[in-house]
């Protein structure tokens, strides 16, 4: 029988009952599965039929090493968080399409893409969505919960939803923080400089950070004279990341090229031609001041920053400044305010704004090295009286050391044998033995080793 | 494998035909909507034909279940504007059966963008429907997705709905405005990606491409009855009952046990498109819309009564269960059993056996039905693993045995099923129309009147 050897398409879990049936039946006489040392067989019963136990396209498994580094890398974010004084919360997985349909939120763009469908109580016909995005669900609890309580510092870890083609992510995990209730430029500039904080604590070099204002941004395409029509269009281009479009139409208005193309660090050039700017386009006047405010408390901070306004790319709910963090090509995190938002649903007149880390992003550039704690000592606990070993086990982890119970002989680096008569052995990697009376001597052996 | 075409019943069947036969196909027997669905080509004797509803054929061909097929651009768009990676190659316009699809509402002047109540759209392209409420920002909305008559929903019903036609005047006639024009759709000729890429199969596309569509143009359209154009004029009030009753086949029953009850109804069945029949009590107001559709329409408060089949309750309450709707009167019309079907030579003859059979084959086991709710429902409960459901809209029989491997059907004899190579491995249930209400509370003018055509049909039903 030919062999069909694909291993891209099929990874299936050796102790699933699906696959006990293969082997059955390969006993019988198929023969047909190869083995791998990873303990993933692909199993072909005859050519082109194949088993598919796989996860869904766009879905990503965690291994323990990734997940040792995510829970390092939401431990990090979670801790600047707090102690910048935000506090967390948790939104659910579900909610309501219309909450992200809402004039002013997401664009079409990114609304098709949205994972949508009808909950076992939708008659109505309205649907229901995997949350595609963070900062709109937490400005739906403040509003629906915390509404007139004034400034909120809150933050979350979560996981969003949006449909990719080809091998990207589906699901994608963050770590966010949103600052409402407040709208001031050091508002701003405190979000910026705790990413920078986590930025600076996830060891992470060469991250540059690239601002524009969505304010800006909506006054010159007020500017270039298209009907609604057009202009939503367009805006929608630049936030779903086309930076091109708008340096071609804005050929027709000089004043606007001259802006679009600003590039770099130097904001001499916003500063020495705020006059003559906005003389020429007064409508850009108040977006225009908030911007360079913004930006001089970070030159005060010493902040490194490109300023490069086409670069809008975002969300339909930012209002003001829109920041966003790179590393080579990679986006990171970003943010940005959206002071219309949380009167969009209601809430009254409360400005906000907000930033996100993307974890998983991360866990493929942190130097797993630098992040990582030192790993704490492991000693494999063998002994033939259960009760004794469990004992000793627990001692052990009462101290500070993880203690696995032997199930398959195997040795590591540590092993401590429980004798019958409650004499204990320590081995080490190097087969070492060393005896001992109590597990307080085996403790003290093993710190003694510098192992904690 | 031999190369597989699907073609289309319905609307495109007599010009698609007359296209083949001037392509030189000579097909035995694809000229009438009854018939096998199986037709032989003299020309392409290797090449397996079958007939299908034409929504159902871009689903067959994403799938791969079919090389090639011929339908409508509107279909292939209702596929690809939800799931965008299908496997779908648009070969060729073939430039007959033009339509156009057109949002439009009772009143022009409606606001798209209002917050607050969702904007409900009927329509029978519920994925077009939604990526033009994305597309254009309407802060919320609903879909109804209909089975057929959209245009009877606006303004009572829905707010817009999303409809084929020919142009804008058809719209006019359903007293309806036309907002703007959706999708201008036209037949296509289409292939599976991977058979494009794979399989050759140029001498039958080039029989169909060369076979200049001038000459299906000419074909006489069917003179369609000039539509009066029909004026909406129904205003509800709070105490106003909204009954449903249902087109089609079974209009003529439903009448006659509405004269039997003593009710008197005026354009049941209508002449001239009207879905607003006039019925002899005060503060009852009418409507005529596919019987699928009804259970839906009770639970979202548009309908208060409906007369339907207990297949599509049953249907309904396996999607929603926590739904309102419930059965208030067995009308013991129409009596059909809901069955499990497989092909005659598979040794399956039971439910224990299914499970059997399932367990041992490695490919997902293909389930086709109308009833799509009824028969995930059934998957789930005889535990068969991998499994998929293909939604079909009519003539599922034809799915058996290449294109899915169990039907859940309706059958009245049993005598389609067994003339198509099938048997019944299982009854699920006994259907008959019913009439379904909802358990949400009314007020006591409205429940008096509820109450009122709930006796009058009572003692009908008791006279049989």
């Amino acid at each position: 029988m030919m062999l069909v050897f694909n291993p891209r398409r099929i990874i299936i879990d050796k102790s699933s009952t699906m696959i006990n049936r293969y082997y059955h039946k390969a006993e019988r006489g198929y023969n047909d599965y190869i083995a791998t040392r990873y303990g993933i067989i692909y199993p072909y019963l005859t050519e082109g039929i194949y088993v598919k136990i796989q996860r869904c396209k766009g879905m990503r498994d965690m291994s323990p090493a990734e997940m040792a580094v995510f829970h390092q890398l939401e431990g990090i974010c979670r801790d600047c968080f707090i102690k910048w004084g935000y506090r967390e919360v948790r939104t659910p997985t579900i909610e309501y399409l219309h909450l992200f349909t809402s004039a002013g939120t997401l664009t079409p763009t990114m609304l098709g893409k949205v994972y949508s469908f009808l909950d076992w109580d939708g008659w109505s016909g309205e649907r229901v969505v995997l949350r595609p995005d963070g900062t709109i669900p937490v400005a739906r609890l403040y509003t629906e919960t915390m509404s007139g309580q004034g400034l909120a510092r809150l933050f979350y870890a979560a996981n969003m939803f949006t449909f990719e083609t080809g091998d990207k992510n589906r699901e994608r995990w963050q770590c966010g923080a949103e600052l409402i209730g407040a709208g001031s430029a050091t508002a701003d500039a405190e979000l910026m400089a705790l990413s920078t904080d986590i930025i600076n604590k996830l060891c992470l070099k060469n991250v540059e950070l690239r601002l524009s204002h969505a304010g800006l941004l909506k006054a010159l395409l007020a500017k270039l004279k298209l009907n609604p029509e057009e202009r939503h269009k367009l805006f929608d281009s630049i936030l779903d990341g086309d930076t091109t479009v708008l340096t071609k139409v804005s050929r027709s208005v000089p004043e606007l090229s001259d802006l679009l193309s600003i590039k770099g660090q130097t904001t001499g050039f916003l500063r020495e031609n705020r006059e003559a700017l906005c003389h020429a386009l007064p409508e850009i006047k108040p977006s225009l001041d908030d911007f360079l405010k913004t930006i001089a408390i970070l030159d005060d901070l010493n902040l490194k920053y490109q300023v490069n306004i086409s670069s809008g790319a975002g969300f339909e709910y930012y209002t003001g400044i829109i920041f966003q963090y790179f590393i080579g090509g990679e986006k990171i995190g970003g943010g940005g305010r959206y002071d219309a938002l949380i009167t969009s649903m209601g809430g009254g007149d409360v400005p906000a704004s907000g930033c996100a880390i993307y974890l998983d992003r991360l866990i493929n550039l942190v130097n797993a090295k630098t992040v990582l704690p030192a790993p704490v000592k492991k000693v494999l606990v063998k002994g033939s009286k259960s009760k004794e070993t469990f004992k000793i086990a627990d001692a052990l982890r009462q101290a500070g050391f993880i203690a696995e119970l032997d199930l398959d002989g195997k040795s590591t680096n540590w092993t401590l044998e429980v004798k019958s008569d409650g004499m204990l052995t320590l081995i080490s990697k190097a087969r070492k033995k060393t005896n001992a009376q109590s597990v307080e001597e085996v403790i003290k052996l093993l710190e003694a080793q510098g192992a904690t | 494998m031999p190369l597989k075409i699907a073609l289309p019943k319905g609307r495109l069947l007599r010009k698609t035909a007359a296209l083949l036969q001037k392509a030189d196909w000579r097909l035995d027997e694809y000229h009438s909507s009854m018939g096998f669905y199986r037709p032989k080509s003299a020309r392409f004797p290797d090449l397996l034909v079958r007939v299908f509803h034409e929504k159902d054929i871009p689903i067959q061909i994403a799938m791969g279940n079919y090389d090639l097929g011929i339908c409508g651009l509107d279909w292939i768009e209702e596929l690809l504007v939800k799931y965008p990676s299908s496997d779908i190659v648009k070969v060729k316009d073939l430039q007959y059966g033009q339509s156009w699809l057109y949002l439009a509402a009772a009143d022009k002047s409606l606001n798209m963008r209002q917050n607050g109540f969702p904007l409900r759209i009927a329509s029978e392209y519920p994925n077009l429907a939604e990526a033009y409420a994305l597309k254009n920002r309407l802060s919320r909305f609903s879909i109804f997705p209909v089975w057929g008559a959209a245009e009877a929903y606006p303004p009572e019903n829905a707010d817009m709905a999303l409809l084929a036609a020919q142009d804008a005047a058809e719209i006019d006639g359903y007293g309806l405005s036309p907002i703007c024009p959706v999708l201008g759709s036209s037949t296509f000729l289409i292939a599976n990606l991977n058979s494009h890429t794979k399989r050759d199969f140029e001498k039958i596309v080039t029989s169909i491409v060369n076979t200049t569509p001038e000459d299906i143009k000419t074909l006489s359209e069917k003179k369609e009855v000039a539509l009066r154009k029909i004026v909406i004029t129904t205003k509800y009030s709070r105490d106003t009952v909204r009954l449903a009753l249902p087109d089609g086949h079974q209009q003529q029953q439903t009448i006659e046990l509405l004269n039997k009850a003593g009710i008197k109804i005026e354009g049941y069945p209508s002449i001239d498109g009207n879905r607003r029949p006039k019925i002899a009590i005060d503060g009852v107001a009418v409507k005529v819309i596919r019987p699928q559709d009804m259970p839906l329409q009770v639970a979202n408060g548009n309908f208060d009564l409906a007369i339907t089949g207990r297949d599509w309750l049953t249907d309904h309450l396996a999607q929603f269960p926590s739904s309102p709707v419930k059965e208030v009167l067995d009308l013991k019309l129409r009596k059909v059993r809901l069955v499990a079907v497989v092909h005659q030579d598979l040794a399956v003859n039971n439910a224990a056996d299914l499970q059997r059979f399932v367990n041992d084959r490695t490919e997902p086991f293909r389930l086709a039905s109308e009833y799509v709710n009824i028969a995930d429902k059934f998957a789930r409960e005889n535990h068969l693993g991998h499994y998929r459901v293909i939604p079909t809209w009519g003539a599922t029989e034809a799915f058996l045995p290449d294109d899915a491997d169990l039907l859940i059907e309706n059958t009245e004899t049993g005598r389609t099923i067994a003339r198509h190579n099938l048997k019944i491995i299982e009854t699920l249930f006994e259907s008959t129309a019913c009439l379904i209400g909802s358990t949400n509370s009314v007020n006591a003018e409205k429940r008096q009147r509820l109450d009122y055509i709930v006796n009058r049909l009572h003692t009908a039903v008791g006279d049989c």
